[in-house]
């Protein structure tokens, strides 16, 4: 069987379980403190998208992967 | 306005393709000024940024007006929750004009992927998030030079406490990360999540009009379909606006955060 398509969507899709488990854990674990202290909500915000955005980074490289020029085999 | 690329104008799905980030010349083709659609946005990005802070800032009152408030609201928010949180007073104040003009040029270029008639975003392209980066990364390394000669390099490769036969793996770890990881996530980043969106928006406008002018004009009841990419088009407009702040945000944050690593003594 030949399967013929591009590979690069399934390095996003691999890369993409990864940092959607991270975000998860930021956006979760910053539910719990602004739960426990109401009163830091501004601040864990803002280390909250300071922190996705980090996560975020490795999905982000994995999109460009599709846009390198590889060598044709 | 070329929202779809394709060769066959009439009728079929096109879905976007790369090529939308590199139209076509129109001004000057053929020499190195050479001008298109995305240069265009770029210069009208900051041309409308200039008039904005020229205009706003021309005739401050002590009692603001709308305006003034507004413009107020935002150079506070970049003032207080970018520039002097992480770095303190003293070293915000040095590094307030540069930090403060990355994030307002993110910003605009950033916002004019959703403006109707524009659609593409001024970072969508390699061109100006590399700049940017490289802004910031001289600017880390500048600062820290500036404050420490050329023990910046040491204070910021090798880490104190750790043992004497880890030190070498952890110095090249610490320099992938510091000078070549950081720049380069800068860049894609910004880069990614703006050619991502400009996608997202395509395709769902390039789905609706399909659907709608293709499959509900020959009379196939599954062009209704159309209402609900018409719908996820509004909202990922919606997410778009987010998105241009969060990255604008984001990068200035970084590059002030950088920076005052930089500058903290020990590492």
């Amino acid at each position: 069987m030949n399967i013929v398509g591009q590979l690069a969507p399934l390095a996003f899709g691999l890369a993409a379980i990864g940092s959607g488990i991270g975000v998860g854990i930021v956006i979760g674990k910053t539910i719990e403190s602004v739960a426990r202290q109401p009163e830091l909500q501004g601040r864990l915000q803002g280390l909250m998208f300071l922190g996705i955005a980090l996560v975020e980074a490795l999905a982000f490289i994995a999109i460009a992967v599709a846009f390198i020029p590889f060598p044709k085999p | 306005m070329p929202l779809v690329t394709g060769d066959d104008a009439g009728g079929g799905f096109e879905p976007p393709s790369i090529d939308d980030f590199f139209p076509g010349g129109i001004f000057f083709v053929g020499t190195p000024f050479e001008l298109n659609r995305l240069m265009l946005i770029r210069l009208l990005a900051v041309v409308v940024l200039l008039l904005i802070f020229l205009l706003g800032t021309r005739a401050l009152k002590v009692i603001p007006g709308r305006g003034q408030v507004a413009l107020e609201f935002v150079y506070d928010f970049v003032r207080n929750n970018i520039v002097i949180q992480p770095l303190g007073e003293k070293n915000g104040k040095r590094f307030m004009g540069v930090i403060m003009a990355i994030f307002f040029t993110v910003l605009a270029m950033n916002l004019t992927g959703t403006i109707p008639g524009l659609q593409l975003a001024g970072t969508a392209n390699i061109g100006v998030p590399l700049i940017l980066a490289i802004v910031a990364y001289v600017l880390f390394i500048y600062s820290g030079i500036k404050k420490f000669g050329l023990r910046y390099f040491k204070n910021a490769l090798v880490l104190p406490g750790v043992p004497i036969f880890l030190t070498p793996f952890l110095v090249i770890l610490e320099f992938l990360s510091t000078f070549i990881v950081r720049p380069v996530t800068l860049v894609l980043r910004l880069l990614m999540n703006l050619v991502a969106g400009h996608m997202l928006l395509v395709l769902c406008a390039a789905a609706t009009q399909f659907f709608f002018f293709t499959v509900l004009a020959d009379g196939n009841p599954l062009g209704l379909l159309g209402i609900g990419t018409f719908a996820f088009n509004v909202a990922f407009v919606v997410l778009e606006l987010f998105v241009a702040g969060l990255q604008a945000y984001v990068f200035a944050v970084l590059t002030a955060i950088y920076i005052q690593m930089a500058l903290a003594d020990e590492h």
